[in-house]
């Protein structure tokens, strides 16, 4: 597949690419305050983020670059399973409509810039706290190399980087280059930076949606002829496994699944510390519902998305490795002006998220490890001064994990992510709503759902790999395949159930709750409120 | 449906109770697998298994909206009503 350098492409790719790194410098003024260093500031964006900024930072937050390579490469693979990403991101927002907007609200009223926060202060417990911050940064770590991999398959089949016998240093240039200025834009920057640059990821990502799922039925022959050719290429037996590869609609033995799937990654993913940042820094509650309401948008781009899967098999596309299916699509299918606007969207499409994910990791290192362990009496600049390095740190952690290991480990390592991070939903779900759980409780059920879920990851075996084949098992009792996370989880809920009756029956010390229920309703103006740094730049000296 | 604040006017109300079903159909609906596990009928080739679960996008979308207008009509009716 490497057919040598496609020129044309890669001088768009390179043109959006230094776009977007003078944007990502020059965010460092935009709506900038007096006084930038704090947390508040370099993390959370002076937390003045109106209903339109967020809207745009949430989706290039969380619908990523390896999304949008991953979930049509699934389809590619295996047809119908792939898809249960549409039903999961419709289901996300309901769901965040009943607790987020209270999450805001004590947040506010407490300065809480993590989770870990909000737990330790709901619960009086640093314990549960270190829990939360350890999963959050153990399950964000491999989703940052994960962006890595994205960019990666697009280098790849622009041909830079070449094959197997270029030497490493050349190989991983390009990638070298690329994480080097988001670092350092980052650290500058913080949260502006891929706010800003958030908006030019997805125009250019509607827009290639736009047109390929127009442009390429036309040359395939339509829907009818790509579903056709999809069907009775996924019929055929995989040579492995003596089985079909795949199906077109999801049969009876593969429901259960598919529900859980959805569920389970629906209830996991404000749960990932990058979510809640990209929360945390709107202005008020309202804008948060209101985006609840806008945020289905990017849904019915990620389900036209995933179709894209099937064009792939329907135009012959032939690769080993599922990734590269999309921007293979895109280069076989596309001129070549418009294959460099294609892969420029992927391409920035990591770096967005690979910024805010960084930079929710070291808010948690700093809040919630340095802080409350290492120094506690930490000013708040040099708590902005500890983030920024831990940033820097945690990327040359991801990049030092793709560049050194194979691609398999960093996808088995965030299904992993994924699974652990589903067990912090009770502690804090349960703890926005109720304080009725104890503490210890919440603590014993994390450890059970992690050890349940990483046991039961491990022995899935698959074709290809012995261990971490695949993120559905057994469910115990049910006797139907089902997605190991929510099986942990739902263990979790039962251990912290019974365990809170045995404690409450025992009369074990509960921690201080330092919220009260009105804080979980407070908005902006409302006494307490921590004021959000004055919007726009009211603020700032010299009025620009 | 989120906000049980401390004033003294019914927990549940008429508009709460829409605003949680609007919230609950999508869950119905998207992890009832079997009701749309089929290719037929298909729209413009697309088979069922995918338009149908894209057509729960946008009918989501303004359930959730209905929430958020039901809620917020009521949040400053209470407002109104003078609670802190």
């Amino acid at each position: 597949m490497n057919d040598g350098v496609n020129g044309v492409a890669l001088a768009v790719f390179i043109f959006f690419f230094l776009a977007v790194t003078v944007m990502g410098f020059l965010a460092a003024r935009w709506r900038a305050a007096e006084n930038a260093d704090n947390l508040d500031e370099w993390g959370l964006g002076g937390r003045s983020f109106g209903t339109w900024i967020t809207w745009f930072l949430l989706g290039g937050d969380l619908y990523t670059a390896y999304t949008f390579v991953a979930v049509p490469a699934a389809i590619y693979a295996t047809g119908a399973a792939g898809f249960f990403a549409v039903p999961y991101t419709i289901l996300v927002y309901p769901l965040i409509f009943t607790f987020l907007p209270r999450l805001w609200s004590v947040s506010h009223k407490h300065g809480y810039v993590t989770t870990s926060d909000f737990v330790r202060g709901r619960f009086g417990s640093k314990g549960l706290s270190l829990a939360v911050a350890i999963t959050g940064i153990l399950a964000t770590m491999p989703y940052i190399a994960l962006q890595l991999v994205g960019i990666q398959a697009v280098l790849d089949v622009m041909g830079v980087g070449g094959g197997e016998d270029t030497n490493w240093f050349i190989k991983d240039l390009p990638l070298l280059i690329a994480f080097g200025v988001l670092a350092a834009y980052t650290y500058s920057s913080g949260l502006r930076a891929p706010a800003l640059i958030a908006f030019v990821k997805d125009t250019l990502i509607y827009i290639v949606i736009a047109v390929a799922i127009i442009y390429i039925p036309i040359k395939l022959g339509g829907f009818d002829d790509i579903f056709a050719k999809a069907g009775h290429a996924l019929a055929q037996e995989n040579p492995a496994t003596g089985k079909p590869k795949g199906e077109l609609a999801s049969g009876d033995k593969s429901q259960w699944a598919y529900a859980t799937l959805a569920l389970g990654s629906a209830l996991a993913l404000f749960m990932y510390p990058h979510s809640i940042t990209a929360t945390l820094s709107s202005r008020s509650r309202e804008v948060i519902r209101r985006n609840t309401t806008i945020l289905p948008l990017y849904s019915l781009m990620l389900g036209l998305l995933a179709l894209l899967g099937f064009m792939a098999i329907a135009a012959g596309v032939k690769v080993d490795n599922g990734q590269l299916a999309i921007p293979q699509l895109f280069e076989n299918m596309f001129p070549d002006w418009f294959a460099g606007v294609a892969f420029a969207a992927i391409g920035i499409g990591a770096l967005v998220p690979a910024a805010i994910m960084s930079i929710a990791a070291a808010n948690l290192f700093t809040r919630n490890i340095y802080k409350d362990f290492l120094r506690p009496d930490a000013t708040p600049a040099q708590e902005t001064k500890v983030s920024k390095l831990v940033s820097l740190l945690v990327k040359v952690g991801a990049l030092a994990f793709v560049l050194t290991m194979d691609k398999t480990v960093a996808i088995n390592f965030q299904l992993l992510g994924g699974i652990w991070i589903l067990q912090t939903f009770p502690a804090m779900v349960g703890g926005l709503f109720t304080r009725w759980f104890h503490r210890w409780a919440l603590l014993g059920g994390w450890a059970v759902g992690m050890v349940y879920g990483t046991v039961a990851a491990y022995g899935v075996a698959s074709p290809t790999q012995k261990h971490f084949g695949g993120s559905s098992d057994e469910i115990p009792g049910i006797g139907e395949i089902g997605y190991i996370g929510f099986t942990a989880f739902t263990l979790n809920v039962v251990v912290t159930v019974v365990l809170t009756f045995v404690l409450r029956a025992l009369k074990a010390p509960d921690g201080v709750d330092e919220t009260s229920a009105s804080d979980y309703t407070a908005d902006v103006g409302d006494p307490g409120v921590q004021a959000d740094l004055p919007p726009a730049t009211a603020g700032a000296p010299g009025g620009h | 449906m989120s906000d049980t604040s401390t004033d003294r006017r019914p927990v549940v109300t008429p508009s709460r109770v829409v605003a949680a079903l609007c919230l609950i159909a999508p869950f119905v609906a998207m992890l009832w697998v079997g009701s749309y596990g089929k290719v037929e009928p298909t729209l413009i080739g697309i088979p069922f298994f995918y338009w149908y679960q894209m057509a729960w996008v946008p009918i989501s979308a303004v359930l959730t909206s209905t929430a958020y207008f039901l809620v917020r009509r009521e949040q400053r009716a209470r407002k109104g009503g003078g609670s802190a």
